[in-house]
C-alpha cells in the first residue's frame, strides 16, 4: 500500500541523482505533494514559489525553455484549475517539456471536501492541444511513468493520488505513452479503469470470478493519447463495456472511451463516475462509497 | 545614436505598415515600445548563440506589440523584411501575437501576465547553471493589473535574480482607457520598489537615457531584479493618435495611413 504521490516523491530523488538538469517546482505544498523529499536532497534544484500556481507554470516553462527537465507539482484542483491557462498558452503552445505532476487528484482526496477534491482535471487537460495525459494506478506505475516521462519532449500532465493504493505492478511491465495494461480476458465485460479504480476493478473481477462470470479490466493508464486498438479489441470481444473513474463522467476518460467507440464500434457504455456533481468530505472509501464508484457497482453493471 | 534613431524611425514605418497591410493590429502599444526594442536588439543584447539559444533572451510579456518586435527582428535578419507584411495573414508566418515558430521568438506570448514568470524561470536556470547572460522582459504597464505579474515579483526578489531586467512601457492607457480610470496600478514604482526591486524612471523615447540606464543596472548586481519605467506614449510619432487609447488594438483608416505615414518619413 502506498500512495502514488508518496511514489511520486521517492521516483524523483532518484531521478535527481541520475541527471542534473531536474529541476522540481512547487507552489507551497511540498510535503503534500511530496517534492519536499527531493528538495532536501538537491535544494537548490528545488523552487517553491508560494501560494501562486500561475507563477508555478509560468516558471517552470522558463526553465523548460532553457533546457531544464522541469517536475512542477501542486493539487490537480489548482494546477489543472487554477493555472488552466498558463498551461494552455505557456507549456502546451510552446510545446515545452514542463511535466505536471498533480496530486490530490479525485474524490479520494477525503476530508478536504469538494474544493480540494478535482474531478474535472482530465476533461481540461485532455482537450489542450501537444498535452500528453497519465493517470497511474499503483506505485510502479507512478515510478515507471515519472521516469519515461523525463526525456519526452513536450508537456505531459500527471494524475496523482493523495490515498494510499494496493500494489498492483510486479516491476516487469511496461508504461509508454499510448499504451495500456490488460488484466483477464473474460468475455463477459470490459471495464475499463484509470488511476485510483483500477485495483477497484481487479477486485471486482475477482469477486465475479468466483461467481463465473469472467470479466477483463483494462488499465487506462494513458488516458491521451489512448491505446486505441486494444480499447477496440477489447470492446469488441466483450458483451458489455463499463468504465469507471474518480472524475466527472462528462469529459473524462470515460467519454474519451465512448469517442474512440463511437467513431471506430459503436456499442453501448456504461460509465461510472461522478454525475455531473461536486464531492464532499469524507474518509476517502466512505466518499467513494457515497459516490457510488465501487467494485459493487461494477458488479452490478456486470450481472445487469 | 543617430543610427540608432534612424532605425527607430524606420521600425515606425514598418509598424504602421504592417498593420495596415492587416488591417489589424496594435499599433498603439508599438510605437511606443520602440526605442527600448531598438536599444535592445541593436545595442544592449548580446545575441550570440550558445547550446541554450541566444545568450541574453528576451521576453516579449505585452505581446500584442507584436509589430514593433517583428519590425524588429527583421532589422536584425531574424525574419525577412518582404515577410513583415504577411503580419497576420492566413498563409504567413507571423500570428497576430508572437509564436515560438517564428524565427527570432524566445516564447509566444500575448494573454497578459504571464512573461515575468517566464522570465524568472530563465534566470533561474542561467542561476543554476552559472551561465552568463541577461533575461529581459518587456510588460505593459495595463498588464499589472494582472495578479500574476505580483506572484512574478515575488519570486524574482526571492530568488535574488539580478540577472533579470523587466521594463515597464508606461504610456498610462490600456484598452478601456486610462489606467487611473480602469483599474490603476499605481504607483508602479513604489510598488516595485515595496517587490524588493531596483526601479528606475526614465524618458522611454530617449533612447540615450535607455541605453544608459540598462548598463548601470547590468553593473549592480546587487542581488536584486531590476526594473525600468519607460515613460512612453501611446501612438508615439503619428501625433492624431498620439495619447488616444481608443487606437489600441485598430487598424487606421485609408486616409490615416497617408496621414500616418507622410508624418513618419
Amino acid at each position: 500500500m502506498k500512495s502514488t504521490r508518496k511514489a511520486y516523491g521517492e521516483t524523483l530523488i532518484a531521478l535527481g541523482e541520475e541527471d542534473n538538469d531536474i529541476v522540481v517546482l512547487d507552489a507551497d505544498l511540498a510535503s503534500a505533494t511530496q517534492t519536499n523529499m527531493f528538495k532536501s536532497k538537491f535544494p537548490e534544484r528545488h523552487i517553491n514559489v508560494g501560494i501562486a500556481e500561475q507563477d508555478l507554470v509560468g516558471t517552470a516553462s522558463g526553465l523548460a525553455l532553457m533546457g531544464k527537465k522541469v517536475y512542477a507539482s501542486t493539487f490537480a484542483v489548482f494546477l489543472a484549475g487554477r493555472a488552466y491557462e498558463q498551461i494552455r498558452n505557456t507549456v502546451a503552445y510552446n510545446n515545452l517539456p514542463v511535466k505536471l505532476c498533480a496530486t490530490h487528484a479525485g474524490l479520494t482526496v477525503g476530508e478536504d471536501g469538494a474544493s480540494h477534491q478535482m474531478l474535472e482535471d482530465i476533461a481540461l487537460m485532455r482537450v489542450i492541444p501537444n498535452m500528453i495525459v497519465l493517470s497511474p494506478a499503483d506505485e510502479i506505475a507512478t515510478n515507471k511513468i515519472i521516469r519515461n516521462i523525463k526525456d519526452y519532449n513536450g508537456p505531459v500532465y500527471v494524475r496523482l493520488g493523495r490515498s494510499d493504493v494496493p500494489s498492483i505492478y510486479t516491476g516487469n511491465e511496461e508504461f509508454k505513452i499510448g499504451k495500456s495494461i490488460l488484466h483477464g480476458d473474460g468475455r463477459d465485460a470490459v471495464v475499463f479503469a484509470t488511476g485510483y479504480t483500477v485495483h477497484i476493478a481487479l477486485e471486482a473481477m475477482k469477486e465475479l470470478k468466483q461467481k463465473k462470470v469472467n470479466i477483463k479490466v483494462v488499465d487506462i493508464y494513458s488516458i491521451k493519447p489512448l491505446d486505441k486498438e486494444t480499447i477496440v479489441d477489447s470492446a469488441r470481444k466483450a458483451k458489455k463495456v463499463i468504465t469507471i473513474e474518480e472524475h466527472n463522467v462528462i469529459g473524462g476518460m470515460g467519454s474519451a472511451i465512448c469517442e474512440v467507440l463511437s467513431e471506430l464500434l459503436p456499442k453501448k457504455v456504461a460509465r461510472i463516475g461522478i454525475e455531473d456533481k461536486f464531492g464532499k468530505s469524507g474518509k476517502a472509501k466512505e466518499v467513494m462509497e457515497r459516490y457510488k464508484i465501487t467494485k459493487e457497482r461494477i458488479m452490478e453493471e456486470v450481472l445487469k | 545614436m543617430e543610427k540608432l534613431q534612424c532605425i527607430c524611425k524606420e521600425i515606425r514605418k514598418n509598424i504602421v505598415e504592417m498593420v495596415n497591410s492587416a488591417k489589424s493590429g496594435h499599433i498603439g502599444g508599438s510605437m511606443s515600445s520602440v526605442e527600448l526594442m531598438v536599444a535592445l536588439y541593436h545595442n544592449i543584447m548580446n545575441l550570440n548563440i550558445n547550446e541554450n539559444g541566444r545568450i541574453d533572451k528576451f521576453v516579449l510579456s505585452k505581446g500584442h506589440a507584436s509589430p514593433v518586435y517583428y519590425a524588429v527582428l527583421a532589422s536584425k535578419g531574424y525574419i525577412d523584411k518582404k515577410e513583415l507584411l504577411t503580419f497576420r495573414k492566413i498563409d504567413g508566418n507571423l500570428e497576430g501575437h508572437p509564436s515560438i515558430k517564428t524565427n527570432g521568438v524566445d516564447v509566444s506570448s500575448g494573454s497578459l501576465g504571464q512573461g515575468l514568470s517566464i522570465a524568472n524561470g530563465m534566470a533561474l536556470a542561467k542561476k543554476l547553471d552559472d551561465k552568463p547572460g541577461f533575461v529581459y522582459c518587456l510588460m505593459g504597464d495595463g498588464e499589472l493589473e494582472e495578479g500574476q505579474i505580483w506572484e512574478a515579483a515575488m519570486t524574482a526578489s526571492q530568488y535574488k535574480l539580478d540577472n533579470l531586467i523587466t521594463f515597464v512601457d508606461y504610456n498610462g492607457l490600456q484598452i478601456d482607457g486610462a489606467l487611473s480610470e480602469v483599474t490603476s496600478p499605481e504607483p508602479i514604482d513604489k510598488k516595485f520598489e515595496a517587490f524588493g526591486f531596483n526601479v528606475i524612471n526614465i524618458n522611454g523615447h530617449d533612447i540615450e537615457e535607455i541605453i544608459n540606464s540598462i548598463n548601470s543596472i547590468k553593473d549592480l548586481r546587487n542581488s536584486k531584479p531590476s526594473v525600468i519605467i519607460l515613460k512612453t506614449i501611446k501612438g508615439k510619432g503619428i501625433s492624431f493618435i498620439e495619447g488616444d487609447y481608443r487606437y489600441h488594438g485598430k487598424a487606421l483608416s485609408d486616409d490615416e495611413y497617408l496621414k500616418a505615414m507622410k508624418e513618419l518619413i
